[in-house]
C-alpha cells in the first residue's frame, strides 16, 4: 500500500485511541474528587502534567481548576491533544484515505467527530460522565466497525499498530497520575484513600473487574504489575506490546524473533524486555522512572515505524518490487 | 403537501406543463407527494439533510477558511426526465463526443479543420487549453477524452441546449450517485411504481473504460486515481470514486518516474502504475514540461505517457474542446467530421475575438452573458442584464482588451423544477450535467447532476455560488406503455443488474 496512506491509517487510529484515552484521564479524576474532601478536589493539575501539555496550558488557562482543565483537555481547538483535535485529526487522516477505510469506518468516525464538536454548546458538567461516557463508547464502536469491516490486511495492521502503541503509552500515563497525585498525608499510604485511588485507577482502564478477578484485593504492586506487564488483559502495555509486535511481523512478513528494520528492532527489544521484567524491579527503579524510559523507548519505536514504512526513500535506492506479493 | 399554490408562470416547468397540470412522467410523483402530509416531507428532507452531513458528502470552498467543508445542498424532489427525451439526449451527446475526439485528434496532428477553413487557426493556438508538448500526441485506441460532463439546460422553448462542454475533468457525478443513495434512504415512498433507471453501474463502468486504455501487454493493469488532495474542491469526489472502483488514490508526491516508468511509493518499495484516472488539470500535470511551479503533477509523466507507458484519462490537451470559443464552432465540428447536423442545439454564442461580434456584444452588453472561455465553476462571468452599470463598464474594459478570452450569449429563461421553500414548493432554475464515458462504446449515464439555484430568482446554479442539487429520474420507458409489473420494485430491479 501508498506510504502516505499506511501513514494515515497508523495516526487515524492513534488519535481516536488518544481521544479515547483522554476521555478515561478526566473521567479518573471525576470518580477521585466526587465525594472526597481535604484538599483533595484541586487535584486536576496533575492530568495536564501527565498528558505532557503543561507549559502550554499554564500559559493560556493560568489556575488547574476542574472548569480549566476539561476545557482544555476537551475542547481546546488550540490544543492539539484536545478530544475535538484529536477526532479532527483523525476524521482528516480518515478523510485522505477514505477510499482505504470502509465506508462505515468513515460514517460512524465522522458522526464522533460531530458529536463532539457539538458538545461544547450547552456543557453543562451534569453531563459529564455521559459525555465522556460516550466518548469511550464510541471509540470502542469504531474500533469494532474496523475489525468486522475492513479486511485485516497490511492497512488493517497499521491501524492496530497505530491503536496499540498508542494505548501502551496512554496506559502507562494513567499510571503516572497515580505518582503525580497527592495523597494528603504520607501516613495515608494503604489507607483507603490510597486504595480509592488505585481503584479508580484502574476503573479509569476498564481494568478493575479483570484486575479482581486475576489479582483479588487491591495493592499498589499488583496493579503496576497487571497494567504494565499481564499478557491478558487488552489495555495492559505488555499485551499492546505483544499484539502490536505481531502486527508489524505481518506486514513485513519476517519471522518473531528476528529483525529486518528499525521498528522491529526497537519494538522487539522493548517488548522482550517487559517479558523479562518483575513488578519488583520496576517498584525498586521508581514507577514513575520507570514509566518516563518506557515512554522514551515507545517513542524510538514510532519513529522507527515511520522511518520504515512512511519516510519518503530516494528513488533509485531500493530494488522496484513490482511484482512482490502483497497483503 | 399540495401543490395547488404552485406557479409555473414565466419558465418552462419540468414537472407541470401549467400550474395544476403535472406532465405525463411526473403525474405519479405529483401524486404520491401530495399525498404525504407536510410534517411527512419536512421529516424527509431533514433526513436527507442530516444523512448528508453524517456521511460527510461536502464540498470545499475556495476563498473561505482553508479546508472549509460545506454540507451538499440538496432538495428531495426530484427532477424527471421522460423516456424519450432522454433518447433525443443521449443520441446528441454521443454525436457530440465522437465529433469532438476527433476534433481533438485532428488538432493535434494535421489539423485539417484548420486547413479547410472551418476553424480559425489563430483561435486553436491562442487557446490557452491548446497544450503544444501534445502536438504528435496517439493516446491508447484513439480516445482522447474519456470521461466528459456536458452541461445542459432547457430554455423556455422546452429545448434542452448544450451550454458548455467539460472534458478536462468533469466533476459532479459522485453526487448522482449519493444523491441517488440518499433517496432511497431517506424518500423511499416515491420510488415505488415509478420506473428510475439506475446509476449505480457508473463506477464499474469507469473502471472499465479505464482498465480499456492500459498500455498493451498487461494483464492485471494497476489504475490509480490522481487527486491534487484533501484541499481540492472536488476532493470528496475523488475519493469516492477510488474507494467505489477499489483503486489508489494518489497525489503527486506518491508517484515518482524512474527509468521510463511510472511508480507509486508504497511500504513495500515502489510499485508499476499503468493507468491515471487523473483529475488535475493539463497545467499541473508535469512540471518538467507544463506548469513549472507546479507541486501537483509529477515530474516527467508526459514522457513515460508518450512512451505509453502509461495511460492517462482523459488525455492531456483535451481542454481545448473545452474552451468555450471552440464551443462556438461545434456545429461546424459536427457537421465537418460527422458530415451530420448537429442533434442537440448550442446556445447562440458571440466569440468576442472576431471583430463583427465584438462589437455586437459590446453595444448590447446588458442583453448578454459574458463568460471567459477558458472559465468555470460560474466565476469570471457577467450576468448583463442584471449586472450594473460599472459591471458592465468592467467588462467592457476587459473584452476591449483581451477579446480572446470572452464569449458572450444571450440570457435563456432556463427551466425550473418544484422545490421545498418554508412550507410549500417554489420554482428553481435548474441545469443537467449528463456523464458521458469514451472506452470501448460510448455509455451515456442516465440522468446526470441537476442542479438547481436555491436562491429566489437566481440563474447561478454552481455549488460555489451557493446552488444545490436534485436527484435526476430518467424514466425507463414512456410511462403509458411500460408494463405496471415491470416496475413494481424499482429499486430492487436496479438493484439486479
Amino acid at each position: 500500500m501508498l506510504s502516505r496512506v499506511a501513514d494515515s491509517i497508523f495516526w487515524m487510529n492513534r488519535y481516536i485511541e488518544r481521544a479515547e484515552n483522554v476521555a478515561r484521564f478526566i473521567e479518573v479524576n471525576l470518580h477521585l474528587t466526587l465525594g472526597l474532601t481535604n484538599g483533595f478536589v484541586n487535584q486536576w493539575e496533575p492530568l495536564v502534567t501527565t498528558t505532557g501539555d503543561h507549559e502550554g496550558f499554564i500559559e493560556r488557562y493560568g489556575v488547574a481548576t476542574q472548569k480549566n482543565v476539561i476545557d482544555f483537555l476537551t475542547f481546546d481547538k488550540d490544543n492539539p491533544n484536545s478530544i475535538v483535535s484529536c477526532l479532527r485529526s483523525a476524521r482528516e487522516n480518515a478523510r485522505s484515505v477514505r477510499e482505504i477505510i470502509s465506508s462505515a469506518m468513515w460514517l460512524e468516525l465522522n458522526k464522533f467527530y460531530l458529536t463532539v464538536r457539538g458538545a461544547s454548546h450547552g456543557w453543562s458538567m451534569a453531563r459529564a460522565h455521559d459525555f465522556f461516557d460516550q466518548v469511550i463508547t464510541s471509540s470502542h464502536l469504531l474500533a469494532g466497525i474496523t475489525d468486522a469491516t475492513m479486511s485485516h490486511g497490511e492497512a488493517w495492521h497499521f491501524a492496530r499498530m497505530g491503536l496499540l502503541l498508542e494505548r501502551a503509552d496512554k496506559t502507562s500515563r494513567i499510571l503516572d497520575v497515580k505518582y503525580f497525585i497527592l495523597l494528603p498525608a504520607i501516613r495515608d499510604v494503604g489507607t483507603p484513600l490510597d486504595t480509592i485511588q488505585w481503584a479508580a485507577l484502574l476503573k479509569s482502564a476498564s481494568a478493575l473487574e479483570m484486575y479482581r478477578k486475576s489479582r483479588g484485593r487491591i495493592t499498589p504492586s499488583s496493579v503496576v504489575d497487571f497494567l504494565i506487564l499481564d499478557r491478558h488483559f487488552p489495555r495492559s502495555i505488555r499485551f499492546c506490546l505483544l499484539a502490536a509486535e505481531d502486527s508489524l511481523h505481518r506486514i513485513t512478513g519476517s519471522d518473531h524473533g528476528t529483525f529486518s528494520n528499525a521498528a522491529e528492532q526497537r519494538l522487539g527489544r522493548l517488548r522482550a524486555e517487559l517479558d523479562y521484567t518483575q513488578v519488583n524491579d520496576i517498584i525498586n527503579q521508581g514507577l514513575h522512572e520507570y514509566l518516563d524510559q518506557f515512554q522514551t523507548k515507545l517513542n524510538q519505536v514510532g519513529e522507527g515505524i515511520s522511518e520504515t514504512f512512511f519516510a519518503p526513500r530516494p528513488v533509485d535506492a531500493p530494488a522496484v518490487m513490482s511484482q512482490r506479493q502483497f497483503q | 403537501m399540495r401543490f395547488n399554490s404552485y406557479e409555473t408562470a414565466g419558465f418552462y416547468d419540468e414537472m407541470f406543463e401549467a400550474s395544476g397540470r403535472p406532465r405525463a412522467g411526473a403525474a405519479m410523483l405529483v401524486q404520491k407527494i401530495e399525498a404525504l402530509s407536510s410534517g411527512e416531507i419536512k421529516h424527509c428532507q431533514q433526513a436527507a439533510e442530516l444523512a448528508l452531513l453524517n456521511m460527510g458528502i461536502t464540498f470545499n470552498v475556495y476563498g473561505h477558511e482553508a479546508g472549509t467543508e460545506k454540507v451538499w445542498p440538496f432538495d428531495i424532489v426530484p427532477r424527471i426526465i421522460e423516456s424519450h427525451e432522454w433518447e433525443r439526449i443521449e443520441k446528441g451527446l454521443r454525436q457530440r463526443i465522437t465529433a469532438l475526439n476527433l476534433f481533438i485528434d485532428d488538432v493535434y496532428h494535421d489539423q485539417k479543420i484548420v486547413k479547410d477553413g472551418i476553424l480559425p487557426e489563430d483561435l486553436l493556438h491562442s487557446g490557452k487549453c491548446y497544450l503544444a508538448p501534445c502536438a504528435g500526441l496517439n493516446p491508447p485506441r484513439g480516445v482522447w477524452c474519456h470521461i466528459s460532463g456536458i452541461d445542459l439546460v432547457r430554455d423556455s422553448d422546452g429545448q434542452f441546449y448544450v451550454l458548455e462542454d467539460n472534458m478536462r475533468c468533469p466533476s459532479g457525478v459522485s453526487y448522482v450517485l449519493e444523491n441517488r443513495e440518499v433517496m432511497k434512504r431517506t424518500f423511499p415512498q416515491v420510488f415505488e411504481g415509478l420506473c428510475v433507471r439506475p446509476v449505480d453501474d457508473y463506477p464499474d463502468r469507469l473502471l472499465e473504460t479505464l482498465q480499456y486504455v492500459a498500455p498493451p501487454g498487461v494483464q492485471d493493469p494497476m489504475v490509480v486515481l490522481l487527486t491534487p488532495g484533501v484541499y481540492n474542491s472536488a476532493y470528496f469526489e475523488h475519493s469516492f470514486l477510488a474507494q467505489q472502483m477499489g483503486i489508489e488514490l494518489v497525489t503527486g508526491s506518491d508517484l515518482v518516474v524512474s527509468e521510463g516508468f511510472l511508480y507509486m511509493r508504497t511500504t513495500t518499495g515502489l510499485r508499476r502504475v499503468d493507468v491515471i484516472y487523473r483529475r488535475i488539470d493539463d497545467d499541473f500535470l508535469d512540471p518538467l514540461e507544463l506548469r513549472k511551479d507546479s507541486l501537483l503533477g509529477v515530474p516527467g509523466l508526459l514522457d513515460v505517457y508518450r512512451s505509453g507507458r502509461v495511460a492517462l484519462a482523459n488525455a492531456p490537451g483535451t481542454g481545448i474542446a473545452d474552451d468555450k470559443a471552440v464551443y462556438a464552432y461545434v456545429p461546424e465540428i459536427i457537421r465537418y467530421y460527422l458530415g451530420e447536423d448537429m442533434l442537440l442545439s448550442n446556445v447562440p454564442t458571440f466569440v468576442c475575438s472576431d471583430d463583427k461580434h465584438r462589437q455586437h456584444v459590446l453595444a448590447n452588453l446588458d442583453k448578454f452573458v459574458v463568460k471567459e472561455a477558458n472559465g468555470s465553476g460560474g466565476y469570471g462571468m457577467l450576468m448583463g442584464p442584471m449586472a450594473s452599470k460599472s459591471e458592465r463598464e468592467k467588462f467592457h474594459d476587459l473584452i476591449s482588451h483581451e477579446p480572446r478570452k470572452y464569449i458572450a450569449q444571450p440570457m435563456l429563461a432556463i427551466s425550473r423544477v418544484p422545490t421545498i421553500v418554508n412550507e410549500g414548493f417554489e420554482g428553481r432554475h435548474v441545469d443537467l450535467r449528463p456523464y458521458i464515458l469514451y472506452g470501448k462504446d460510448i455509455y451515456v449515464l442516465p440522468g446526470g447532476l441537476t442542479r438547481v439555484a436555491l436562491e429566489k430568482g437566481s440563474l447561478v446554479v454552481n455549488s460555489s455560488q451557493g446552488g444545490g442539487s436534485k436527484d435526476t429520474w430518467v424514466l425507463g420507458a414512456r410511462v403509458d406503455d411500460v408494463q405496471p409489473e415491470a416496475c413494481q420494485t424499482p429499486v430492487a430491479a436496479a438493484e439486479v443488474n
